[in-house]
């Protein structure tokens, strides 16, 4: 399975699960990184980390170390 | 009759402007107990009812993870307010619809505001609000609070609602989730109905929380064990069938049903690959090459407007019309009425002069605040942290506590007070504790005198030592910290980038207006009383009379007596003792009292009578142990009284200035102590 992570600026896929667990987890899901939305991933900041997506509509920052722990179809 | 509606809703959706536009003046700003988060109330304006308004920090979920989410959800179910006004971002109505899912299974009646529709409208997107109605069960109406529009209608329906509900809870008969989910919610629902006959909870929620594992729902229900245990074997049931844990589940599900919903209500005008205005922007200002340069400049004009030649000028302005101004229209009145020495010592010298020293700095603070806004609001900042949070991360902070550590360089005060714009209060406390640190302006004279006294050959390299060591001693002290007291699990950045909006005049006012005038009023009081003190430890002997020898002062008597403690440092005298402890005043005093206590009066930094008074006590080795210590310890009196402010605890005002000292008695010790050992002198 792949990661978010592996996505390149500008690619699109379908999520299909987010692992880890507590307030992280749960944050992204109510921002709403759940399975079955689109992401899209935008860009990655200046020094490498974070990166940004397009989901739902809107724009959304986070870190790679979370990103690693979305799973992508 | 009187009513009480509470304001939820995601931050960004124009919550603020909503609360300003239907209360106008009648706002008051506390804070919520034990924590930092503003709490704001008022009344409605225009209508007949007497409408008090609760404007909720702004959430996009009711989780138990978040300090604000969990202020906003025992609001909500300990005070309950009669209506619920759910303000919703039209132009992201997904996520905002999350909360919204949420908040309607409080039992309260809700009225969703879909705001922001002049925005909407402008991209050619529709609305069809019936049926958004229809399927949230909810009355929706048309606003965009930025206009003024819509908010009436707002305000009369809520009063409709609550006085359709007569305070009765209202239950939502939408049922979101999968049907195995909602048989078990309608099954544990029964079990509870006798449990929380008191506690006045909606039972549906009771038991959603339940199924969650929410542990501070939990703690509040407090029901028996026997039954919690029931309620976990559902728990497990459902979490074997979805191989998921329910935390997901449910929060799949809602997004779900919203996605349902918007699909039926939302008509998007077809959008090809065409960039918004937000892309173009964001294009520049997060470039790989261009971001942190444009940042910088960014912050560069920030602080040169606040702390260069505006701020200054302010600054100047403001003590010549108190120091001069008021003080000789005082000196002559109490003159002419006669008053005793000591009353108009205390007037002028005490009274005037203290409160002057920190009312100087409110027209730089409306400054900075009225900067620091317009980036708000514009949306900058959010993009500044999505730039700098690699950099910062290491030291346990988030790309927003970069602005007011940088402010720091200009002025404690103020930038203490923009630590205000991190939302994590963990974040928040480990900014403030850092900040000064960075050595502020007032620290310059200090330096400026030592180092012409004792490095003149040098001069701007151990200044520029002196700025680097406070910069050194903040990251291993975020390290350190961030290890110890403030651990803990780190905040998540998960951070939402605003689309840029050109922030209204009227919104940025009462945004700096909201911000500044806490610090006259609350810091006032503070130092109000502590200027008094201070004086009179430095007019007054311990016998109560008046003196004019400083080192028979009460300051004196006590500096002799701490001097000791300083030995280790390398300036165990009673003056340098004295002139650390005048500098609790405002740093660049120490300048003037080394000059009365060495004899030769009040001088500036650029003394030679005073350099060569301080070579016969201090040796180069000294001069710079004593600059650490200035720069290090705990800040002056107007920045304690931020720090009290924004801490909203003695606790953890009281650790912040003992850890400050603390850290420059250790640093101090080390380079002296070091230092001779090095064989230096």
């Amino acid at each position: 399975m792949r990661t978010l992570k592996e996505l390149k600026p500008g690619e699109k896929a379908v999520i299909t699960k987010i692992s880890g667990e507590g307030a992280v987890k749960r944050r992204l899901m109510d921002m709403g990184v759940t399975r079955g939305a689109e992401i899209m991933v935008r860009k990655v900041a200046p020094l490498g980390d974070p990166i940004e997506v397009n989901i739902r509509g809107y724009e959304l920052t986070f870190r790679k170390a979370e990103a690693e722990n979305i799973f992508i179809d | 009759m009187s009513f009480r509606f509470a304001l939820v809703g995601n931050p960004n959706c124009g919550k603020t402007t909503m609360f300003n536009e239907m209360t106008g003046s009648t706002q008051y700003v506390g804070n919520w107990a034990g924590v930092t988060i503003e709490k704001k109330e008022g009344k409605a304006r225009k209508t007949k009812e007497d409408i008090r308004i609760i404007d909720l920090p702004g959430i996009y979920s009711l989780s138990p993870y978040s300090m604000e989410e969990i202020i906003a959800r025992d609001y909500i179910i300990n005070e309950k307010p009669d209506v619920i006004i759910n303000i919703v971002d039209v132009t992201n109505i997904e996520r905002n619809l999350y909360l919204t899912t949420q908040v309607m299974e409080l039992g309260i009646p809700v009225v969703v505001a879909l705001n922001m529709m002049d925005a909407l409208e402008a991209k050619g997107d529709k609305v069809d609000i019936s049926v958004l109605g229809k399927s949230l069960g909810v009355p929706v109406v048309c606003t965009s609070a930025n206009k003024g529009h819509g908010i009436s209608e707002l305000l009369e329906k809520a009063i409709q609602v609550a006085q359709a509900a007569k305070g009765k809870a209202v239950l939502s008969d939408i049922k979101m989730y999968d049907e195995e989910i909602e048989k078990c919610i309608s099954e544990i629902e029964k079990k509870l109905v006798s449990a929380l006959k008191e506690k006045n909870v909606n039972p549906r929620w009771a038991a959603i929380k339940l199924l969650e594992g929410d542990e501070k729902a939990k703690e509040r229900l407090n029901a028996k064990e026997s039954l919690i245990e029931d309620i976990q074997l559902y728990q497990e049931k459902l979490e074997k069938h979805y191989d998921n844990d329910m935390e997901t589940v449910i929060a799949d599900n809602r997004y779900r049903f919203i996605s349902d919903i918007v699909s039926k209500a939302v008509q998007k005008k077809f959008k090809g690959s065409e960039l918004t205005l937000s892309d173009k922007i964001d294009k520049v200002v997060t470039h790989k090459i261009l971001a942190i340069p444009m940042f910088l400049l960014v912050m560069f004009a920030v602080f040169q407007i606040t702390f260069g030649a505006v701020g200054s000028f302010t600054i100047d302005w403001t003590d010549a019309f108190i120091n001069e101004t008021v003080a000789g229209f005082a000196t002559t009145w109490l003159e002419a009425g006669g008053a005793a020495e000591w009353l108009k010592a205390l007037v002028v010298e005490g009274i005037i002069a203290g409160l002057g020293s920190i009312l100087v700095f409110v027209p730089q603070i409306m400054i900075m605040f009225f900067f620091l806004s317009i980036l708000e609001d514009s949306g900058y900042m959010a993009r500044a942290a999505f730039v700098m949070d690699r950099l910062l991360r290491k030291l346990g902070l988030s790309g927003k506590s970069f602005i007011p550590m940088l402010m720091g360089f200009g002025c404690s005060t103020p930038a203490i007070m923009a630590a205000r714009t991190l939302e994590n209060e963990k974040d928040r406390r480990l900014t403030i504790i850092l900040t000064p640190f960075m050595s502020c302006g007032a620290r310059l004279p200090v330096y400026a005198l030592f180092t012409a006294a004792f490095f003149a050959q040098n001069q701007s390299l151990v200044i520029f030592s002196i700025y680097l060591l406070g910069i050194i001693v903040a990251i291993l002290s975020g390290i350190l910290l961030k290890n110890t007291v403030l651990k803990g699990e780190a905040a998540p950045f998960v951070m939402e980038l605003p689309p840029y909006r050109i922030p209204t005049f009227k919104g940025l006012m009462i945004h700096m207006w909201d911000r500044g005038k806490g610090f006259i009023k609350k810091a006032g009081t503070v130092i109000f009383a502590a200027s008094v003190i201070i004086w009179f430890c430095q007019s007054f002997s311990f016998s109560l009379t008046m003196v004019e020898d400083a080192s028979q002062s009460i300051f004196g008597v006590v500096g002799t007596f701490i001097a000791p403690f300083f030995a280790p440092l390398g300036f165990g005298e009673w003056k340098s003792a004295v002139a650390l402890l005048t500098g609790f005043v405002a740093k660049e005093a120490v300048v003037a009292t080394m000059g009365i206590l060495h004899g030769v009066g009040e001088v500036g930094e650029d003394s030679v009578e005073l350099a060569a008074a301080l070579q016969a006590s201090f040796t180069p080795l000294k001069a710079y142990a004593f600059m650490a210590f200035t720069l290090l310890y705990m800040p002056c009196l107007a920045a304690f009284a931020a720090i009290k402010r924004e801490m909203n605890s003695w606790k953890w005002t009281l650790f912040t200035v003992g850890y400050q000292t603390a850290a420059a008695w250790i640093v101090s010790m080390l380079i002296f102590q070091g230092g001779r050992l090095l064989g230096l002198n």
